[in-house]
């Protein structure tokens, strides 16, 4: 029996150490990629960078244009995604029957989340630079982020929809509530955490994209600000291609300093989103 | 067998109801009377709760169901085309088997009901909270913790945080769907005792967790066996001299 058992504690161990190299293997590129970001781009980090306008050729001052232009496309995107992507969310959860229509629209977003970015911008291009007549502007690059953006947040947040039990919509029901009552003060608050997780992961996904604003946005050097939403915009990720591929002599440390600041937007955009997420799962009570 | 009576509260007639064509109540007829307590019992599936949720149109929420038949309340069809809901379900309150506080205050849980019905008035709110965790029995356990979370009652107190919420919209009829299955004896006797109290201003239809507490509870009986309506008598008569060979064998314990 001993031996036996100690055996099988020894398979255990080497079980665990499986699993933990495993884990390791999958953290370890992730933790040198960006180590490998911070030391390098540390350096370029300073005051004037992160506030002032390129100068020289992109090759001197800051990089001020992308990164207001990535918050603007961001905040453009959550503008225009969120009230579809969630009130889409919301019918097919909570209104719509299981039809072939239905059935069919779901199908409808699997597909459009796996779709190349790039096609999006040929999309927006088409769709709103060029028929709507919107031209390159935040405008057309938000509503093709959005429209990149939608499918992520209308399944997560149907999920998390159809994460509250049906209990809840019946005893709202029963107290003389209508099926949006329900959904507006039962439903909606205890699916909230999701749904903030889902539209902010789909942001973080439309902020660091570079295909859908490549034709529908982004200026390859505007020193200026943007004046209103039918401006040109620099953004960071495009910038980023820009300073890497496309102006000789570029010093290495604005290209790494560049990707920090995306980087350092990204993660912090992630940790706002897990910090909501676990402060209403402590909330909640079922 | 009693299944007509003279201005009852509800009428019932000749109700079919099935899910997803598996019929699950057959040609019921029944009227329940008003200031009573009226039981529906029964063993397990025989369609007593879909019987009480068809009566406020709960089941509505359920996809793919069937309903031939009638049922009033007040002589008024409730099924009739234009009948507001959200009122009717005001009227008729409902009680369910596990005891569902919505996310919040035990405060909040009680005023949902008439908030939702465009009460604003503080005073007014303030009375409804006393009023209606008097009426459940809950009142000298919760009056110091009313902000308090409703989630952090014991299983009794939230079955009775449950009914007092009913309570809140004063309805004329109160459905109770076995509201203390979950609860131990004195939880229960608590629960027992102020349905005597509340039968003086609500019509009352309780499903009753067990034949004994059927026998202490109901003014009138009827049992339900497999989605057909057995036996329907005033009184205890239905638990001392049963009419029909089934419901004798069921509330003598003889199968079910
Ligand atoms: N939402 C539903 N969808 C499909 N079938 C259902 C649904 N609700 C109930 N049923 C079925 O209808 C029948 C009657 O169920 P019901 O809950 O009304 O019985 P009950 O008498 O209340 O039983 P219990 O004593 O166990 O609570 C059962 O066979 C059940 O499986
Ligand atoms: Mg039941």
């Amino acid at each position: 029996m001993i031996s036996v058992n100690s055996r099988r504690y020894v398979v255990q161990r080497i079980g665990f150490g499986v699993l933990i190299l495993a884990a390791l293997l999958v953290v370890l590129p992730i933790l040198f990629v960006v180590g490998a970001i911070v030391v390098e781009g540390i350096g370029a980090i300073n005051w004037e960078f992160l506030t002032a306008i390129p100068r020289d050729g992109m090759k001197a001052g800051g990089i001020f244009p992308a990164i207001v232009g990535t918050l603007l496309l961001t905040v453009g995107t959550a503008l225009a995604a969120i009230p579809f992507g969630v009130g889409g969310a919301i019918y097919l959860s909570e209104y719509a029957r299981d039809t072939w229509l239905t059935r069919a629209i779901r199908l409808a977003i699997v597909n459009l989340a796996g779709i190349p970015s790039v096609v999006y911008g040929l999309f927006g291009l088409g769709l709103f630079v060029l028929f709507l007549q919107f031209g390159t502007s935040i405008l057309a690059g938000s509503l093709t982020l959005a429209i990149m953006t939608l499918p992520i947040i209308i399944s997560t947040s149907e999920e998390a929809l159809r994460a509250v039990p049906t209990e809840f919509r019946t005893v709202s029901a029963s107290l003389g509530g209508t099926r949006w009552q329900g959904i507006r003060n039962v439903v909606l608050p205890q699916a909230l955490p999701g749904i903030i997780t889902g539209v902010i992961l789909g942001l973080l996904r439309a902020g660091g994209e570079t295909a859908p604003i490549l034709f529908t946005v982004a200026a390859f050097y505007l020193p200026r600000l943007p004046q209103s939403p039918f401006d040109q915009t620099m953004a960071l990720p495009y910038h980023l291609y820009v300073i890497s591929t496309q102006v000789p002599g570029m010093p290495i440390q604005v290209q790494y300093g560049t990707a920090l600041v995306l980087l350092a937007l990204v993660l912090s955009l992630n940790v706002v989103a897990t910090v909501i997420r676990s402060y209403f799962r402590r909330k909640r009570q079922w | 067998m009693l299944t007509e009576i003279a201005n009852p509260k509800i009428r019932i007639e000749h109700v079919s109801y099935a899910y997803d064509g598996e019929m699950v109540l057959r040609d019921v007829t029944l009227d329940v009377p008003a200031n009573a307590v009226t039981a529906f019992f029964g063993p397990a599936g025989g369609g007593k709760t879909t019987l009480l949720r068809l009566i406020n149109r709960l089941n509505d929420l359920v996809d793919g169901t069937q309903m031939t038949g009638r049922i009033s309340l007040d002589g008024q069809d409730v099924y009739a085309l234009g009948v507001n809901i959200p009122q009717l379900r005001r009227r008729v309150g409902m009680v369910f088997a596990l005891p569902l506080p919505l996310p919040g205050t035990i405060r909040e849980n009680v005023l949902y009901g008439p908030r939702l019905a465009g009460e604003r008035d503080r005073s007014r709110l303030e009375e409804i909270v006393v009023r209606s965790l008097r009426q459940a029995a809950l009142w000298d356990e919760v009056r110091d913790r009313l902000d308090g979370p409703a989630s952090a009652l014991s299983g009794g107190q939230q079955q009775r945080l449950c009914i007092a919420r009913s309570l809140a919209l004063e309805p004329e009829v109160l459905l109770l769907d076995e509201p203390t299955s979950g609860l131990d004896p004195i939880s229960t006797g608590k629960v027992e005792e102020s349905l005597l109290e509340l039968k003086q201003h609500y019509t009352i239809i309780i499903v009753p967790h067990s034949v004994q507490q059927a026998a202490r509870v109901a003014d009138h009986a009827a049992f339900i066996l497999m989605g057909d309506l057995i036996e329907y008598q005033p009184g205890k008569k239905i638990f001392t001299t049963p009419r029909d060979k089934r419901t004798e064998d069921y509330v003598t314990g003889r199968f079910g």
